[in-house]
C-alpha cells in the first residue's frame, strides 16, 4: 500500500499510488500526507488527510493495521454542516430520538454509515467513548447502528456527532421507536419460544430414550408413570408458550374458512398432546411428548432462520432518514440564513441548496443555474441542467453551484412520498400471490385430515372408542412427521446459506421457490445493468496532443469537480494531472482554466466553441448512449471525449445465458428511449422500453402477471421499490438504495451480474432437492400411513421410521452446501 | 432406583437456570450482534498510545511511535 519517494521519482508521469485512506487513486502533484505509525502516507484529499490525522491524533491509528477494507473517502466537512449538526441539541428536535434516562443522562440510537470492516466499530468505540461525558457508546456491527448515552452537563449530542464525523463517519440519530424496535421485539420473542422448545424437547427426549428402553426391557410401573409425568411438565410450556404462533396462525386460517400448513400442526401438536396427558393421567397408553416436542423445535428453528434474514434486509424508514436531509437553510426576505429541520419547511419557504446537498422538498428553482442528479428518483442517468423556474425534486442532489429554491410541496404530497405509497400498496398485495402456495398445501391438508376421520370412524365402528382414538393420533403423528415439515425449510436454509457465501443474500422464504419457476426476467438500465455513472470510452485527440495529456489536461481543468463527467474524466485521466490558475465553472456548459500561459476549455462543444476562433464542428456521429465532451483553447479544438454510463462486466453473458435457460428477458428504464434502445441492441435484449416512470414499469410488470408470467425483477433504485415490490420475486444491486434493499427478496450484494444465472441454477436445483424430499416424505407417508391405520406400529417402531426419515431429507437438503 | 425422585427434579431445576439464563442473555441484547464480539475480542485495547492508558504506561516507550 506505501509508496517509497524512490519508486515514486523512477516513473513520475503516471504511476498509480492509491490514498492509505480510503484506497483510491491520488492524483500526482498533490501534496497531501499522513504521518502514520511513524511513516508519511499518500493522501488523495484533504478531507482523508484531516481524518487519518484525526485518527492518529487520537491514539487510534492500530486502525490501519486492523482493518480489512478500505475506508470510505472522506468528504469535506463545511463548517454549515458542522453548524447544521447543532440543531440537534435542540429540545424540540430531540424529542423525537433522545430518551432522558434521568435528570442528566441522555440516550440516543445512530445509524452509522461508513462502516465497512470490524475495525470501523473498534474505531468509533474508541475514539467516541473517550470523548469526556461519553458514558456509553456501542456499536453494533450487524446492523451498522449505535448506540450513545451521554451526561447532558458535560457534553451536547452535536459534539459526539462530529466527533464521528472527524474520523471520517456519518452518523443520523433516528427514531428507534417504530420498525426497530418492533423487530427487536419480535427477535426476542422468537428467541425465547425456541429456548423453552430446544431445552424442552432435549429433557423430554432424554426421558423418552428411558422409556422406549424400558418398554423394550420391561420396567417398573411406578418409574414409568414418574418419567411420563416428569416428561408432562416439560412438554406443557413448549405446548403452550413456544408453539403459540402456530395455534394463533391456525385460527387465524380457520377464521377465514382456508386450511393452511398451520392447521394440521396445530392439531397434531393439540391432538397429541391432550391424548398424552389423557393416558399419563390414566397410566395406560401411548405418550407422544417427544414427538410433539422435537415437531415444535424443528419448525421454531426454520421460522427464525427465516425471519433473522428478513429483518438484515434494511428498512424502509431509514432509507427515507437517508433520502430527505435533516436540516435546511432557509432564507428569509432580508437574505437571512437560518438553519432549520426540513420537517419545519412550509411551502413558500425561499431555500438555499448548495453543491453536493441533497434538496429537502418539492419546489422550483428561483435562482441560479446548476444540474441536478435525480438518478435515484428516475433512473436518469446524467445530471439535469436546471435554472430559475425549473421543478426541482425533493432527495434530488444539486451538483454544480448554489440553486435557491421555493418550497412547493412538503411531506405527503412529495414525489417522494408518492413513490413510497406506491410501495407500500404493492407490497400489501404481494401475500394474495403467496397465498397460491398456500392453496396447494390445503388440498394435502384436506385430505390428511379426511383420512384421519376415515380411520377413526372405521376402527370405532368396528373396535371400541380409546382403540380408534389411539390409532388416529398414531396416523396424525406418523403422516405429519418432521419429514414433511422439514422437506422445505432445511432445503431453503441450506441453499440459502451457500448462495450468502457466494454473495447473494436472500431476504423472504419463498423467495428461491419462486425463482426457480419465473419465467420472465425484467431489467432495469441505470445502476443495475450499468454502473449509473459514465465512463470515458473513448478519446480521440484532433490536434498533435497525445490522447493521455489531453485526458491530463480536461482532468486538471475538471480538478474538485463533483460533476459526474468531471469525475468520469478524472478516474480515467488517474495521476500526473497539472495544476490550473483561474479557474472558473460555468454550471452546465463546463469549465476553463489557465495553464502555462493558456486559456483552456472543456465541456459542451458550444461553449469550448465559443473560445475558439474557428467553429467547431458538430459531432455528427452521435449515437445515443453517449455524451460527447469538448476539450480546447484559443487556437482551436484538442480532443473528444466519449462517456458513456458503461455496462457492468458480463452482462451481454448474463442475458445469454438466461436466454439459453428459457427466460424471456426485458429492459424496462426511465432513462431516454434512445439510449436505452442502445443497450438493449448490445445486450440482445428483444423487448426494451425507455422514459417509463416508476407507476409505468408497475403497469408493464402487471399486465405480464395477467398474462400468467412469473416475473423477477432486477434494479437498484428508489424508482424501481414499487416495480421490485409488485413482482413475484425482487433482486437488488449491492449497492442500491435501501429503499430498494428493503423491498427486494434478494440482494446481489457482489454486484456481479452472473450472480443472477447463479442465482437462478441455484433456485431450480433448490427446487428439485424440495421435490425429492417431498416425494421421499410423501413415500414414506404412504407407507407409514396404511400400517398405522391398520394399528400396527407400535411407538419405537414410529420414533426410529420417523428420524430416519427427517435425518434422510436433512441429509439430502445439504447437498444443497456444496456448489 | 427411588434416587430418581431426587435426581430427576434436580434436573429440572437446572433446566430451570439454564432458561433464566438463555433468556436473561436475550434482554441484556447478548444476541443482539453476534458478528461483533468476534471481531471485538482481538482488537488491542491496552495501547499505550491510546491516550486513556497513556498515564499507566507511561516508562513504556512506542515501538514505532
Amino acid at each position: 500500500m506505501s509508496m517509497t519517494a524512490e519508486s515514486r521519482a523512477s516513473d513520475a508521469t503516471r504511476i498509480d499510488i492509491s490514498c492509505f485512506h480510503c484506497g483510491l487513486p491520488v492524483v500526482t502533484g498533490t501534496t497531501y500526507t499522513a504521518v502514520i505509525n511513524g511513516q508519511q502516507q499518500p493522501m488523495c484529499c484533504h478531507g482523508c488527510a484531516a481524518v487519518a490525522e484525526a485518527i492518529v491524533a487520537a491514539g487510534l491509528s492500530d486502525f490501519y493495521q486492523h482493518r480489512t477494507a478500505p475506508s470510505r473517502r472522506a468528504e469535506d466537512l463545511i463548517p454549515e454542516q458542522l453548524r447544521g449538526l447543532e440543531l440537534y441539541d435542540r429540545g424540540d428536535l430531540q424529542q423525537s430520538f433522545v430518551r432522558q434516562e434521568d435528570e442528566h443522562v441522555r440516550e440516543a440510537a445512530l445509524i452509522l454509515e461508513g462502516i465497512v470492516c470490524a475495525a470501523c466499530v473498534w474505531l468509533n468505540e474508541h475514539h467516541v467513548n473517550a470523548l469526556p461525558g461519553v458514558l456509553e457508546f456501542r456499536v453494533n456491527y450487524s446492523t451498522h447502528r449505535a448506540r450513545v448515552r451521554w451526561d447532558e452537563r458535560q457534553t451536547k449530542l452535536s459534539t459526539i456527532l462530529a466527533a464521528i464525523a472527524a474520523i471520517g463517519y456519518i452518523a443520523h440519530p433516528f427514531d428507534p421507536s417504530r420498525q426497530e424496535s418492533l423487530q427487536k421485539r419480535e427477535r426476542a420473542v422468537a428467541l425465547r419460544r425456541l429456548a423453552v422448545a430446544g431445552l424442552g424437547s432435549m429433557q423430554v427426549m432424554m426421558l423418552a430414550v428411558g422409556l422406549y428402553v424400558g418398554e423394550a426391557q420391561g420396567m417398573e410401573e411406578w418409574i414409568r408413570q414418574f418419567l411420563r409425568w416428569i416428561s408432562l411438565v416439560l412438554a406443557a410450556p413448549v405446548v403452550a408458550y413456544a408453539a403459540q404462533p402456530f395455534f394463533t396462525a391456525a385460527t387465524r386460517d380457520l377464521r377465514r374458512h382456508q386450511l393452511g400448513m398451520d392447521v394440521p400442526v396445530a392439531l397434531a401438536v393439540l391432538a397429541a398432546f391432550a391424548a398424552s396427558v389423557w393416558h399419563t393421567w390414566r397410566g395406560d397408553g401411548e405418550v407422544y411428548y417427544d414427538s410433539v416436542t422435537m415437531f415444535v423445535f424443528f419448525l421454531l428453528t426454520g421460522r427464525f432462520l427465516e425471519m433473522a434474514a428478513r429483518h438484515r434486509a434494511g428498512q424502509i424508514s431509514e432509507a427515507l432518514v437517508r433520502m430527505l436531509p435533516a436540516t435546511a437553510i432557509r432564507l428569509d426576505a432580508g437574505g437571512t440564513e437560518t438553519v432549520v429541520p426540513s420537517a419545519e419547511l412550509a411551502p413558500g419557504d425561499r431555500v438555499l441548496v448548495r453543491p453536493g446537498d441533497t434538496i429537502p422538498a418539492d419546489g422550483r428553482v428561483e435562482e441560479g443555474a446548476s444540474s441536478v442528479d435525480e438518478s435515484l428518483l428516475t433512473g436518469e442517468s446524467l445530471p439535469l441542467p436546471r435554472q430559475a423556474g425549473d421543478a426541482l425534486i425533493g432527495g434530488s442532489v444539486n451538483i454544480e453551484s448554489p440553486l435557491v429554491m421555493c418550497i412547493d410541496k412538503v411531506g405527503a404530497e412529495t414525489v417522494l412520498s408518492a413513490i413510497v405509497r406506491l410501495l407500500d400498496r404493492a407490497q400489501g398485495e404481494k401475500p394474495r400471490l403467496a397465498l397460491l402456495t398456500d392453496r396447494i398445501a390445503a388440498h394435502f391438508v384436506a385430505a390428511l385430515l379426511l383420512v384421519s376421520v376415515l380411520v377413526f370412524l372405521a376402527w370405532w365402528y368396528w373396535a371400541n372408542f380409546d382403540t380408534a382414538f389411539r390409532i388416529t393420533l398414531a396416523v396424525l403423528v406418523v403422516t405429519c412427521p418432521c419429514a414433511l415439515s422439514l422437506a422445505t425449510p432445511t432445503a431453503m436454509v441450506a441453499a440459502t446459506g451457500a448462495l450468502t457465501r457466494q454473495g447473494i443474500l436472500t431476504t423472504r422464504g419463498h423467495a428461491l421457490e419462486t425463482l426457480a419457476q419465473v419465467t420472465h426476467i425484467i431489467f432495469d438500465k441505470t445502476g443495475t445493468l450499468s454502473y449509473g455513472r459514465p465512463q470515458v470510452v473513448a478519446v480521440e485527440a484532433v490536434a498533435d496532443l497525445e490522447p493521455r495529456q489531453c485526458l491530463a489536461l480536461a482532468a486538471a481543468l475538471e480538478r474538485g469537480s463533483e460533476h459526474p463527467v468531471g469525475r468520469a474524466l478524472m478516474a480515467a485521466a488517474g495521476a500526473g494531472v497539472p495544476l490550473v490558475s483561474e479557474w472558473r465553472n460555468t454550471p452546465g456548459s463546463g469549465v476553463e482554466g489557465w495553464l502555462d500561459g493558456r486559456c483552456y476549455r472543456v465541456g459542451r462543444p458550444t461553449f469550448v466553441a465559443a473560445l475558439c476562433p474557428e467553429a467547431i464542428a458538430l459531432r455528427d456521429d452521435l449515437d445515443a448512449a453517449s455524451t460527447w465532451v469538448a476539450l480546447g483553447d484559443e487556437r482551436g479544438l484538442l480532443a473528444w471525449f466519449q462517456l458513456s454510463d458503461a455496462l457492468r462486466p458480463g452482462a451481454a453473458d448474463m442475458v445469454a445465458a438466461l436466454q439459453a435457460r428459457g427466460l424471456q428477458v426485458e429492459l424496462l428504464s426511465g432513462d431516454r428511449p434512445e439510449v436505452v434502445a442502445h443497450v438493449a441492441a448490445e445486450l440482445a435484449i428483444p423487448t426494451a422500453m425507455g422514459g417509463l416512470s416508476p407507476q409505468d414499469k408497475l403497469e408493464r410488470v402487471r399486465v405480464l402477471q395477467q398474462q400468467g408470467a412469473v416475473v423477477a425483477m432486477v434494479g437498484d433504485g428508489v424508482n424501481d421499490a414499487p416495480v421490485l415490490a409488485a413482482a413475484q420475486i425482487s433482486l437488488a444491486m449491492g449497492s442500491g438504495t435501501q429503499l430498494a434493499h428493503a423491498t427486494a427478496d434478494m440482494i446481489l450484494l457482489s454486484e456481479r451480474l452472473e450472480q443472477v444465472v447463479r442465482g437462478v441454477d441455484m433456485a431450480r436445483r433448490t427446487l428439485v432437492i424440495m421435490r425429492e424430499n417431498f416425494a421421499w416424505a410423501i413415500g414414506y407417508n404412504l407407507i407409514a400411513l396404511p400400517l398405522a391405520a391398520g394399528g400396527w406400529l407400535t411407538p419405537w417402531m414410529s420414533a426410529i421410521g420417523m428420524s430416519f426419515s427427517s435425518l434422510l431429507v436433512v441429509v439430502n437438503a445439504l447437498r444443497l452446501r456444496q456448489s | 432406583m427411588r434416587i430418581l425422585y431426587l435426581l430427576i427434579p434436580m434436573a429440572l431445576g437446572v433446566v430451570g437456570v439454564a432458561l433464566w439464563g438463555f433468556i436473561w442473555a436475550v434482554r441484556s441484547g447478548q444476541f443482539d450482534d453476534l458478528e461483533g464480539p468476534a471481531h471485538r475480542i482481538l482488537m488491542d485495547d491496552d495501547d499505550p498510545r491510546i491516550p486513556r492508558y497513556r498515564d499507566r504506561a507511561d516508562d513504556d516507550k512506542p515501538l514505532n511511535g
